[in-house]
């Protein structure tokens, strides 16, 4: 893929800028604006980490990233498996890397070779949008994990004393 | 190889489906829309007969017909007009915004859900355009052209949705030219939606409770003794101590009261053990209570009213044990509460002084209307005079920051005196980016009565920022203890952590201390509160051994 990859590296801002802003447009019209501009990671969390997280996946991708992957991938799902969308909404942006590189890629479309290199990068693409899906599944389960394990903890004492603990934790939450 | 047949592109797939959820057209005509996870289940009737408030009825929110009572309109309006008269910065309020947007992107919630509902002017304009139709002239005639609109059952289901994702946080007040306080408005909000029997379970219950036993939970008497007894049999194992605290005892010098969370749940026992550990090393002249047993007050979150209703109890008791004065525990709006309205609520009982320190002859002048300190800052004074040996390599394994609650931050509050005592108690700790702490501190996402399990979307969305400040600190400096002084931050917080960054712990100040207060004829220690072992001293002991 090394053909691609070098076309991937040169275009790497324009690719990272489209990315996000198809990523962020999934967002009301006010709010992207301010998911866009505000730069400081600490008062925008949800623009600095999808930013973030789609800078590592690319470098991962032209294979210049030493972070594993699924971190910058978590980073984004975690966030957006809270927020609303259903698990295909939620991963659907990882597809629309294909469409966004073909487009950087240009006139080089021609290109056997590329062409060729193109169709490993699509299932390398699939299999980003796979783990997506894995991690997007893991974050919900989290949730109701989370919920059932607030519900044991606030009566810890009180089951503690009555000896029901034990039986608890048998049981599976 | 011949050309395969094309995969469909992902655009071409998604044809079909809306991923663009971006509402269009004005505020004012975008209907709200209830998502699950994002609100908390409706009261029970029996909550409400217990305390006397009207409509009680079996309902859900998620329900098309609230079952309002039929002139429920006019009830709301004269509420309002009400409020209006009695709380001139509510008038003002909803007066004087110049819809600048400097609070727009301050809310934890906006940040955190993208819904532009969440911004503060915008949450504050749901009830402002009800206030221009009904309360103003420009509003009565032009109407929709003066940003005024009719109150209808969509609309007050609307209020009452982002009334309940609101934490009365008051971060956005800090940002605001004029000092516009929207957590002021959602409490008006609050009040009204509470007229027509609308509060939700999870505040309704505790309130209950509270009226009735005492204490959130409804924990009686003998149960809060026998949990504080137990938290003296672990106390013992870990430091060969034997405490004997005492339980209404008339005469006490002082009396303590703390949230009920800190008496059940974890990890609120803890920072308990840790105000028995150092009550009992002082010597101090102190009783708990049986009867006000709650420090936090959920009726704060329903009406000022009934805040006032809830904290009769505090100088009742305090008149009928006759103690000089109150100790609260770790609390953010028991504080904010005590601080800011108790003494208005009800006059302190004659017994009641000025609260001056047994230990160190500080006089907290600054509680001289209320009589009551905070343990943090009862605790601050003694490390100040050198009263206290510590030992704070006890908490080495810890890497420790500090979340400022909203209410004893932002709410005219301390900053200092929690960070000064864990730096007394513990060798590492770092803080959180300068525009995460202190007067603009991120909310906990769960404050307000707003900690419940069913929302929890909510609760995440809204504690992402907070969440997000504690992973810088965890990824570059191993934090993993987030220490905090605030009842609902122990309950709500773990759960944060647990989704957002892993492998951060949360404490209150006082398991700190507990851990680092070297007690008169201790047996060395191997254990931390949590009796777990304790990292470095444990190794000692076994090559000894
Ligand atoms: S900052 Fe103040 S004046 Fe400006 S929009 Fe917000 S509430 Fe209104
Ligand atoms: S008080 Fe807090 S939660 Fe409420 S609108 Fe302001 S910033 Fe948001």
């Amino acid at each position: 893929m090394e053909q691609l990859r070098e076309v991937l590296r040169t275009r790497r801002d324009g690719i990272v800028r489209r990315w996000f802003d198809y990523i962020i447009e999934t967002y009301p019209e006010e709010t992207a604006a301010f998911l866009k501009s505000k730069r400081d990671p600490f008062t925008n969390p949800v623009g600095s980490t999808i930013k973030e997280g789609i800078e590592g996946i690319i470098d991962y991708i032209v294979g210049e990233g030493e972070e594993e992957v699924q971190t910058f991938l978590d980073r984004i799902i975690r966030i957006r498996a809270v927020q609303d969308f259903k698990p295909s909404e939620a991963v659907e942006f990882v597809f629309h890397l294909k469409d966004i590189v073909r487009a950087e890629v240009g006139m080089r479309l021609d290109e056997p070779e590329i062409r060729r290199q193109l169709r490993e990068f699509d299932s390398s693409v699939d299999k980003l949008a796979l783990l997506a899906f894995d991690i997007f599944m893991e974050c919900r389960e989290k949730i109701y994990e989370l919920k059932a394990t607030e519900l044991k903890n606030m009566t810890y004492k009180l089951l503690e004393r009555a000896k029901l603990l034990d039986e608890l934790d048998k049981h599976k939450w | 190889m011949a050309k395969a047949a094309k995969p469909p592109k992902p655009e071409e797939i998604t044809k079909t489906l809306d991923y663009r959820k971006t509402p269009k057209g004005p505020w004012i005509d975008t209907k709200v829309e209830f998502r699950p996870g994002m609100y908390c289940y409706g009261t029970r009737p029996k909550y409400l007969e217990e305390v006397d408030m009207p409509n009680p009825r079996e309902w859900s929110t998620s329900d098309e017909d609230w079952k309002l009572p039929e002139n429920w309109k006019e009830i709301f309006l004269e509420g309002m007009e009400d409020r209006l008269r009695k709380h001139r910065s509510f008038r003002l309020f909803m007066d004087i915004c110049v819809r600048c947007g400097a609070c727009a992107d301050k809310c934890h919630f906006y940040i955190g859900t993208g819904d532009p509902k969440n911004m503060p002017v915008l949450r504050a304009e749901l009830l402002r355009s009800i206030y221009r139709r009904y309360f103003t002239t420009g509003g009565k005639l032009l109407k929709r052209t003066a940003g005024a609109r009719e109150l209808t059952e969509e609309v007050f289901k609307e209020l009452w949705y982002y009334a309940y994702q609101c934490t009365e946080c008051r971060r956005c007040s800090v940002f605001c030219p004029y000092g516009i306080d929207t957590a002021e408005i959602t409490i008006m909000v609050r009040e009204l939606v509470n007229l027509l029997g609308c509060n939700t379970d999870w505040i309704m219950g505790p309130v209950a409770n509270c009226y009735h036993k005492g204490n959130h939970l409804g924990l009686e008497p003998h149960t809060i003794q026998s949990n504080i007894e137990m938290m003296c049999d672990d106390i013992e194992e870990i430091t060969g101590i034997r405490i004997e605290p005492t339980f209404n005892r008339k005469g006490a010098e002082i009396l303590f009261v703390t949230p009920s969370g800190d008496l059940f749940a974890v990890p609120g026992v803890y920072t308990a053990m840790g105000y028995l550990m150092l009550f009992h090393e002082l010597g101090l002249d102190y009783t708990w209570s049986t009867y006000a047993s709650e420090g936090g007050n959920f009726g704060f979150f329903t009406s000022l009213e009934m805040a006032k209703r809830l904290y009769y109890k505090v100088y009742a008791e305090a008149e009928r044990l006759g103690v000089k004065f109150i100790i609260g525990g770790e609390c953010g709006h028991m504080w904010r509460l005590w601080h800011q309205y108790l003494a208005t609520f009800w006059k302190p009982p004659e017994n009641l002084e000025t609260p001056k320190s047994p230990i160190t002859g500080t006089v907290f002048e600054h509680a001289s209307a209320s009589k009551v300190v905070h343990v943090v800052e009862f605790t601050a004074d003694l490390i100040r005079h050198g009263k206290l040996k510590l030992d704070p390599s006890r908490n080495d394994h810890l890497r420790v920051t500090f979340h400022d609650s909203c209410n004893t931050s932002r709410g005219m509050g301390f900053f200092e005196e929690p960070r000064y005592v864990i730096k007394n108690v513990c060798n590492h700790f770092y803080e959180m980016p300068e525009n995460t702490i202190r007067e603009k501190t991120f909310c906990c996402g769960s404050g307000s009565g707003l900690n419940a399990s069913e929302n929890m979307e909510l609760r995440m969305r809204g504690g992402l920022p907070r969440a997000n400040a504690v992973r810088y600190v965890h990824e570059k400096y191993g934090v993993n203890m987030l220490a905090n002084v605030c009842a609902i931050d122990r309950a709500a917080l773990p759960t944060l952590m647990q989704y957002w960054v892993p492998g951060v712990e949360v404490c209150g100040v006082h398991e700190l201390v507990g851990n680092a207060l070297v007690m008169t004829g201790e047996k060395k220690r191997t254990m931390d509160l949590r009796l777990e072992p304790l990292p470095g001293f444990e190794e000692e002991e076994e090559e000894e051994e």
